[in-house]
């Protein structure tokens, strides 16, 4: 157990953009991708927002280039996108080279194409196709295939925290040893199963998100997909590899609240912090700039500034929500944050928490509300989800 | 590496796998293509008022947990970690239909809320008020294995001392439905159920959760060390051998180490190939363990194949009702175990008396 685990690639996709690129320009111009639904037919279509990415499945299998008999949920081809971008990114062209893994993260997995089909299944044949790629781990088994890679696949979902411990879990892989490098991060589609859940639970948004505002109304629900590639300190040496920051802590800690809902305290989110902390060493003052979960829901925001001020003390340094630039991207969201937060490392920037006016009335905690230039040497990124899991990650400067 | 112990199971499939025996009454399925559990009294459990809300992937969950941390004598592990491969399919099914039944109307959140994979890893540790770190694979036939390289790693790490882990899948009666028109389950009415003589396509299904508290430290109690576990997405059948011996190497261990050995035959004609592999040629004369004919196919069936190992090794004893050959051994110390689903998701599991 030793060495560093670096960061030698990103790739995205997401309502803000289709790369890395795209998405910096878009945080930095203050471009959110917040629209009206548009490729899921809904009866809330007027009631929601969405962070919704303008690709038709049809444009993204002529984009992969998949036979018209593919079995490809909308989840498995954001992926594969992503995860393509990703492995370019880092210069990879022999995939098998090194002892290579991916660990993604899914919520729904192919469940968009289940509630398309769900009755038709039963009397057409041709729509059949789809019922494989209904569990989570297809949609891994679809981007290992896309990638040539052979070896150590698997998949995570604990919610809206899945691609934080996909990071997580690749991080300490490759610390023992196990794997060289590993391809981590996490894909979601938006599909009316999820839309009708959050909508059920009372927290969408009718308007734009407004993480950490004391009028906050609920969240928008996003999809995307984003990976990193990892790799260990010796095959970075070996191949003389450019870095693009480090991965330095992670904690994962249970709320044993509730099902679904934030302890008032914020306890798990303070012991997720606690031991990111202890793995890296680093101490809170460290922090140049915290990308909060902030997914604009009361619960969510009060618990998680509680436990940023249970954390930080009086001293919380910069901090921003950028969901209301993607929306809450469930299982993905920990995967677009890290890009997020990795390019706040290489360009020394704070990203605006966009439409935020109100201070909560329980503390005193403002959002970093404006695009902010500082140095920036470590980044604390938060993501919480359902069954009161909480994760957290530390990200440094190369 | 640190040492792994199993110190605790707590099984609930299609057999009687709680309380005592090991084996010795079986049921062996002939007429069905979806075999039931064999349902705990769930009260000594759980509340029944809580009980009436939870799916029974979930009420499997809760009781197999607690099973084996009764058995281990823990009270709170260090850490959760689950495996499924499909999730929560009753509840799933159900805020499915409901959206489509009702067209997005009239709908309520429990079932949504109870929908996620994580659920069950979820409400175990609110049972046990545990903070401790909680994951949920869900990688097909490999979730079990993949929070089993989790646990390893967790006490390795010192992280952890004692993890509670394991593998938990619920059918659903829609999606049995499904996967049998796929073809994945054999057809309802066929006559060749039985799994080693099988010639059809498909298998048969049935549900179920099994669950082991590791431990860094041995006790009274142990079953077996646990010395790794390796997965692979894809292999083609030429390779298996050559992984199994790479990966026995990577344990200081050769075939000849190794003294019986744990299939997941499942009577589908187009896959079991891939265990013949080992039984007919590098494994031939070892006794060798089949499983499936008495849990059922489902992702983390291998957990119950770790179950049966893990007994094997402290009873001494393989049940026949398990064997496949009639090869047996003075002495069980090292027992891997092979498995894989449709040709993907292969995995080995290494067990050691200790």
């Amino acid at each position: 157990m030793s060495g560093r685990v670096a960061i030698t690639g990103m790739g995205i996709i997401s309502s803000i953009g289709t790369s890395v690129e795209e998405s910096f320009n878009a945080l930095i111009h203050n471009k959110p991708g917040i629209t009206a639904i548009e490729n899921i037919q809904t009866i809330h279509a007027n009631a929601i927002k969405v962070g919704e990415i303008k690709k038709t499945n049809t444009e993204m299998e002529q984009e992969l280039g998949l036979d018209a008999d593919n079995n490809y949920s909308r989840t498995a081809m954001l992926g594969v996108l992503a995860a393509k971008q990703a492995v370019q990114n880092a210069g990879i062209n022999n995939i098998n080279e090194y002892n290579t893994g991916i660990i993604s993260a899914t919520s729904v997995g192919g469940m968009d194409m289940t509630e398309k089909f769900f009755y038709d299944y039963f009397d057409k044949e041709e729509s059949r196709k789809y019922i494989d790629s209904h569990d989570a781990g297809d949609s891994t088994h679809k981007i290992a295939e896309q990638l040539g890679l052979k070896g150590m696949v698997t998949t995570i979902s604990t919610a809206c925290s899945s691609a934080a411990n996909a990071i997580m879990l690749g991080a300490r892989l490759i610390k023992a040893g196990k794997l060289d490098r590993v391809i981590v991060g996490g894909t979601d589609a938006l599909s009316k199963f999820t839309i009708n859940g959050f909508k059920t639970l009372m927290i969408l948004s009718d308007t734009y998100n407004t993480p950490f505002d004391n009028n906050r109304k609920g969240l928008n629900l996003g999809e995307a997909a984003a990976f990193l590639v990892l790799e260990s300190d010796e095959v970075v040496k070996k191949q003389n590899k450019k870095v693009l920051a480090y991965l330095s802590g992670y904690g994962n800690a249970n709320d044993a609240y509730h099902q679904t809902a934030s302890s008032e305290n914020g306890e798990g989110a303070y012991l997720a912090m606690e031991k990111a902390f202890k793995v890296s060493g680093l101490k809170p003052q460290d922090i140049d700039y915290i990308n909060a979960h902030g997914t604009a829901t009361p619960n969510n925001d009060l618990s998680e500034g509680r436990a940023l001020i249970r954390t930080f003390g009086t001293n919380v340094p910069h901090f921003s929500s950028t969901k209301p630039f993607t929306g809450h991207t469930l299982a993905a969201a920990a995967a677009i944050e890290a890009v997020f937060s990795v390019l706040a490392l290489q360009h020394n920037k704070v990203f605006p928490n966009l439409n935020y006016k109100t201070k909560m009335e329980e503390f005193d905690l403002v959002p970093q509300t404006v695009l902010m230039e500082k140095e920036i040497n470590h980044v604390l990124s938060n993501s919480f989800g359902f069954g009161g899991n909480c994760s957290t990650l530390l990200f440094s400067k190369s | 590496m640190k040492k792994c112990y199993i110190n605790g199971v707590g099984c609930v499939s299609a057999q009687k796998t709680f309380g005592e025996g090991f084996l010795d009454e079986v049921i062996v399925n002939k007429d069905n293509n979806v075999l039931e559990i064999s349902q705990p009294d769930y009260k000594e459990f759980i509340a029944p008022a809580a009980g009436r809300r939870m799916a029974k992937g979930v009420k499997n969950g809760i009781v197999a947990s607690a099973m084996a941390l009764k058995e281990a004598g823990l009270d709170q592990p260090d850490a959760i970690i689950t495996g499924t491969g499909m999730g929560c399919v009753v509840d799933s099914e159900k805020f499915l239909k409901a959206i489509l039944d009702n067209n997005e109307e009239f709908l309520t959140p429990t079932s949504f809320i109870q929908s996620t994979h994580n659920t069950v890893g979820g409400q175990i540790a609110l049972g046990l008020q545990c903070k401790a770190y909680n994951f949920t694979y869900v990688n097909g036939a490999v979730s079990f294995e993949s929070a089993l390289i989790d646990a390893q790693l967790q006490i390795d790490e010192g992280e952890a001392n004692a993890v509670l882990t394991g593998g938990v899948e619920e059918a659903g009666e829609a999606t049995m439905h499904f996967l049998e028109i796929k073809g994945n389950i054999k057809s309802k009415g066929q006559t060749d159920y039985d799994v080693l003589t099988s010639t059809s396509k498909g298998s048969v299904f049935s549900e179920g959760a099994v669950f082991f508290v590791l431990s860094g430290d041995k006790q009274q109690t142990t079953y077996a060390e646990l010395k790794d576990v390796a997965i692979y997405n894809v292999l083609d059948k030429d390779e298996v051998e050559g992984k199994l011996k790479d990966f026995l190497k990577h344990n200081n261990l050769d075939i000849s180490d190794i003294d019986a050995v744990v299939l997941g035959y499942n009577g589908d004609v187009d896959f079991d190939g891939y265990y013949n592999e080992l039984a007919k040629n590098t494994l031939s004369n070892i006794p060798q363990l089949y499983y499936k004919h008495l849990s059922g196919e489902f992702n983390t069936a291998s957990a119950f194949g770790l179950w049966l190992a893990s007994q094997v090794v402290k009873k001494q004893y393989i049940p026949s009702a398990v064997l496949i050959n009639s090869i047996e051994k003075k002495e069980y110390k090292n027992i891997v175990l092979y498995n894989q689903y449709k040709g993907k998701d292969h995995s080995f599991t290494l067990v050691s008396k200790c």
